[in-house]
């Protein structure tokens, strides 16, 4: 039960550090970056490895940090150069430092005990059994320390840049003016981002950290419109998933990370389909009404513009709507339906006439263009 | 040589990693020049719960069924990432973002289940993670065979359309083309191309093997034809050069060999093609600014000639024509101006203009002093 | 005009919305064949979507939209639409004579590839825009004036009936504005009608002979000595326009109702 606590706790810590910069990734339209990010910092977990002679030092976590702003870097050259376009440049940097490492540790077997299945795929299960200790006590699992350190540092640069991130992120023209240096805090996210990332390859591997990012803002960025309720809210259905994930994943015996990212596929899902104003059954209903009733407009107007005009015999019949406006007859129907219902006109001899009122919406609505 | 290709191993290998690096280039060249670069990360990664789900249900590991599956998962990816984007929030990245890492986790959650059950050894499936490009046999290069050529050839068939559709997809259809058919021609193409790769350099390689020879073939051609014929080229000599490399040396994985390969390509076409290239751009600006610099060393002696009652041949010392002259050091400008026959060495270290000197520092005074349009 | 004459263009009730919002409010419109017409209105008129929606890129609410009797959509053989130059990545890999031999795939149908045929019209398309001495170039390597050219032959090899052009004189320079001038005209004398969206309203008068004035409605169409005055201008940009007379401002707000194209009104009686 112990264990489970842990596992449970470190879950939560990891999953609300990625999703605080995660949110802003998803907002600056850089969320592949994390992506790219995860798999580079192998790279840099081996070569501290090679230089440290283990994972335990502070400074496999800086490493690993490091060769994830290094491919940013190399990125932002190539974009530079103009030889490339954006997303080829991610495409093209990631896999290379990727395979190095690959190869890295392939050929060190021996002298290395890296598990490249392990980075990618993560070991939550293991996590209570690294413990950290001090003077012959045990302080708890490492993995929750350093999960909320990293949490701790993302709050910090949160709260501290709150308005400049918030400003960059809308208008980092503007920032630049101002002098709130956008390029500073677009580095300062990306090295939090791939600090976070190391922090969370041991709980749920390189690539579903990239779940853990995205997912639950993406998620919430069809729930609300806020900012601050944004971040609040993707912190909130991370832990939620992370938490769900996990216990999907002891009841059924399945993978935990793939299970934590299954659950928060579920919930995008569900969101989008969903979602009470952005959801596509909303917006489905919305953009029905908003059609019908644009189409309301379109037929008094449409009255109103041959009223009396000797086109008006020809343009106001009912059989015109189906034969000039396009409208299959069940459309057409309907919308006739709504405007007589309305009072909107009156219908003789097979001709539509507008009344007074429908004279006022038509009126309305042309004034309103 | 020739008993290195005899080993089976290594020919099957070789057969394989060419199909791939030539299907994959070719089709790469169009998701890179439709800014759909990621895509192909997204789709391979998509693909994982396919190959799983196939295989729990036919309970057959054959390649063909699980790359069946492969497909069928990565054409749902693309269905969902266009769902996603259709509404008015949700932005491509995260789109496939979403699509990537919750379609693998997926995947992971079925291989847990796959694994557990009796007689299913884990090995089969796994490889299609990091690729083993040493497990393909025969029956698999006939079958990645079997895909490439059939799809490549369609991609002759529909070449105008593609390359239409690519560059201008609003034109394509006011000429009545059927835009979103050809659209998904293309993308089948492209998850096609994804799958056979997957078995030799897994799914998180996979996009490399499209970015990379489209990239380094573009910078060498401006022409759509020799771009995917180039890029096709760059892709089989990657898988070529991979495999070479890691059957040369003790544990050099395949997969990562032939990305490192291809990003050599790449690295180099950015370094040295001509006209586009880095090398190529540092040496336009350097010629650009030694001529500059001529000019300049010309106007200065043109002066101060005039200064001397306009006698040309009046020599002028070097340190003086250097100190009007700040930016550059005038030593190589002026040997260059002696090899055009623009100004003469006189006694010393001074130098005076020539006729042919004068006349063109007089010319391009003109033009330096008419007032800026 | 001779009202018994098949119409290039005609509009019935074209409404078209973004959303809630409608760009296009039940417009009718009639272009006899043979006219140079150019749409003029303010920003967000829907000029470009009145073209777009001829050329079937965007679907309409209502409405129905015919080329010389005939659905827009049956027509496309004799339909040639040249896109607003920055709709397309410059950057693409492909030549001058290349871009230009687009404009035959339409006829070319599947699986044929333009030949030696194909190719020397597309060169005669480039000597008519001046730009045969570029047909190798990469695109990317064109001014801005030589890529609209580019474009506009790419439409001339389609040798189609009727033109629409959006804004075929964005930026560019004088040399490439004398020669779609030039082209235009060539245009009308061959017979083809052209429809252009344009901004500049001082050369209206000079480059058409046909205009239909929009803003979201139809506000006139008809021959440029007869619609094209300031009173309609004033309807069409409202306050904006900067020669309207002073205190026009509150004209925009009051619709115009019943006013239709004079073909249109003629036709009807």
């Amino acid at each position: 039960m112990q264990a489970h606590l842990e596992i449970l706790a470190i879950a939560a810590v990891i999953a609300v550090a990625c999703a605080l910069p995660g949110t802003l990734l998803v907002l600056r339209r850089m969320a592949l970056l994390s992506d790219a990010i995860s798999h580079s910092i192998l790279l840099g977990i081996v070569l501290a490895f090679f230089a440290q002679g283990g994972l335990d030092s502070p400074l496999v976590i800086l490493g690993a940090a490091a060769s994830g702003v290094l491919m940013v870097v190399l990125v932002e050259f190539l974009v530079r150069s103009r030889l490339v376009r954006e997303d080829a440049a991610i495409g093209l940097v990631f896999p290379v430092l990727f395979s190095i490492a690959v190869i890295l540790v392939s050929r060190h077997t021996g002298s290395i005990h890296l598990d490249v299945d392990a980075v990618l795929l993560g070991e939550l299960a293991f996590a209570p059994f690294d413990r950290l200790e001090a003077g012959g006590a045990d302080l708890g699992p490492r993995g929750l320390w350093i999960g909320t350190g990293i949490l701790a540092l993302n709050l910090a640069f949160l709260g501290l840049c709150y308005k400049e991130l918030k400003l960059s992120t809308f208008d980092a023209g503007l920032a630049a003016v101002l002098g709130f240096m956008p390029g500073v805090l677009h580095y300062g996210l990306l090295s939090l981002v791939s600090l976070t990332c190391v922090g969370a390859f041991d709980a749920v591997g390189s690539i579903l950290v990239v779940a853990l990012m995205i997912a639950p803002p993406a998620t919430a960025r069809l729930l609300t419109e806020r900012l601050g309720l944004l971040f609040a809210l993707s912190a909130a259905l991370a832990v939620a998933g992370a938490l769900l994930g996990y216990g999907l994943a002891v009841f059924l015996d399945l993978n935990i990370a793939g299970s934590m990212a299954t659950v928060l596929g579920l919930f995008f899902a569900l969101t989008w389909l969903a979602a009470p104003r952005e959801g596509w059954l909303a917006r489905r209903a919305l953009r029905r009404a908003q059609t019908r009733r644009l189409a309301g407009d379109l037929l008094v107007i449409h009255l109103l513009q041959h009223e009396g005009s000797p086109t008006e015999r020809r343009e106001a019949r009912v059989i015109h709507m189906q034969e000039h406006l396009g409208w299959s007859p069940e459309f057409a129907r309907g919308v006739l339906a709504d405007a007589l219902e309305e009072g909107h006109v009156t219908r003789m001899d097979g001709l539509l006439h507008l009344k007074p009122e429908g004279r006022q919406r038509a009126e309305k609505a042309l004034v309103h263009i | 040589m020739s008993s290195f290709l005899q080993d089976y191993t290594l020919r099957m290998v070789l057969g394989g990693v060419l199909a791939l690096g030539i299907f994959s280039g070719a089709l790469g060249s169009f998701a890179v020049l439709r800014r759909q670069s990621l895509l192909g990360d997204a789709l391979s990664h998509a693909a994982l719960p396919g190959i799983v789900l196939a295989f729990l249900l036919s309970g057959s590991r054959a390649t063909g069924v699980l790359l069946l599956g492969a497909a069928i998962a990565g054409w749902l990816g693309t269905l969902a990432i266009r769902a996603m984007v259709r509404g008015r929030l949700t932005r491509e990245d995260s789109a496939l973002g979403i699509v990537l890492s919750v379609f693998f986790g997926l995947g992971l959650v079925l291989l847990t289940w796959a694994q557990r059950l009796p007689g299913a050894g884990k090995a089969g499936l796994d490889k299609f993670l990091f690729g083993q490009a040493a497990t393909l046999v025969r029956s698999d290069v006939l079958l990645m065979c079997a895909i490439a050529l059939p799809s490549l050839l369609l991609l002759v068939l529909f070449w105008k359309e593609l390359k239409l559709l690519t560059f201008d997809a609003a034109y394509a259809r006011a000429l009545g083309l059927p835009v979103e058919r050809v659209e998904a021609l293309l993308t089948l193409l492209l998850v096609l191309a994804i799958v056979i790769g997957l078995q030799t350099v897994g799914v998180v390689l996979m996009s490399a093997m499209l970015i990379a020879p489209a990239a380094a073939a573009r910078q060498w051609t401006d022409r759509l034809s020799r771009m995917v014929a180039l890029a096709a080229l760059a892709g089989a000599l990657s898988g070529a050069g991979g495999v070479l490399l890691s059957s040369s040396a003790p544990r050099w994985p395949t997969g990562p060999a032939i990305v490192l390969c291809a990003s050599l390509l790449v690295v180099a076409s950015l370094l040295f093609a001509p006209h586009r290239g880095i090398l190529w751009s540092w040496l336009r600006f350097r010629r650009n600014r030694r001529r500059l610099d001529e000019d300049l060393v010309l106007y200065h002696m043109l002066q101060m000639a005039q200064h001397h009652a306009g006698r040309l041949d009046h020599p002028h010392a070097r340190r003086v024509i250097q100190s009007m002259t700040p930016r550059a050091d005038v030593r190589p400008v002026l040997h260059s101006l002696e090899q055009a026959g623009w100004v003469r060495r006189r006694e010393g270290d001074s130098w005076s203009l020539t006729s042919d000197g004068a006349e063109r520092a007089l010319s391009h005074r003109a033009e330096r002093e008419r007032p800026p349009s | 005009m001779n009202t018994h004459e098949i119409p290039a263009l005609q509009v019935d009730d074209l409404t078209v919305a973004y959303r809630e919002r409608p760009v296009l409010w039940d417009v009718d419109l009639r272009v006899p064949q043979g006219v140079l017409m150019a749409v003029v209105g303010p920003n967000g008129a829907g000029k470009t979507t009145l073209l777009k929606s001829v050329m079937g890129l965007v679907k309409p609410l209502a409405g129905r939209i015919q080329i010389h009797d005939r659905p827009a959509r049956e027509q496309r053989r004799i339909t040639a639409y040249v896109p607003q130059r920055n709709s397309v990545d410059w950057d693409f890999p492909t030549s001058v004579l290349d871009l230009v031999l687009m404009g035959t795939y339409g006829a070319l149908g599947w699986f044929r590839r333009p030949g030696e045929a194909e190719r020397e019209r597309a060169r005669g398309a480039l000597r008519r825009v001046g730009l045969e001495d570029l047909e190798g170039r990469q695109i990317s390597q064109l001014s801005g004036g030589q890529q609209q050219r580019a474009f506009l032959a790419r439409a001339l090899v389609q040798e189609a009936q009727i033109h629409f052009m959006d804004e075929p004189f964005q930026g560019v320079d004088a040399t490439t504005e004398r020669t779609i001038v030039e082209l235009l005209k060539e245009l009308r004398a061959a017979g083809k009608t052209v429809i252009v969206v344009h901004h500049d309203l001082q050369t209206v008068a000079d480059y058409f002979d046909w205009v239909t004035l929009l803003n979201v409605r139809l506000i006139a169409s008809g021959p440029v000595a007869e619609v094209f005055d300031e009173e309609r201008l004033r309807l069409t940009y409202g306050g904006r326009l900067a020669f309207a007379a002073t205190g026009g401002g509150s004209v925009a707000a009051q619709p115009v109702f019943g006013r239709l194209a004079p073909d249109e009104e003629r036709k009807g009686s």
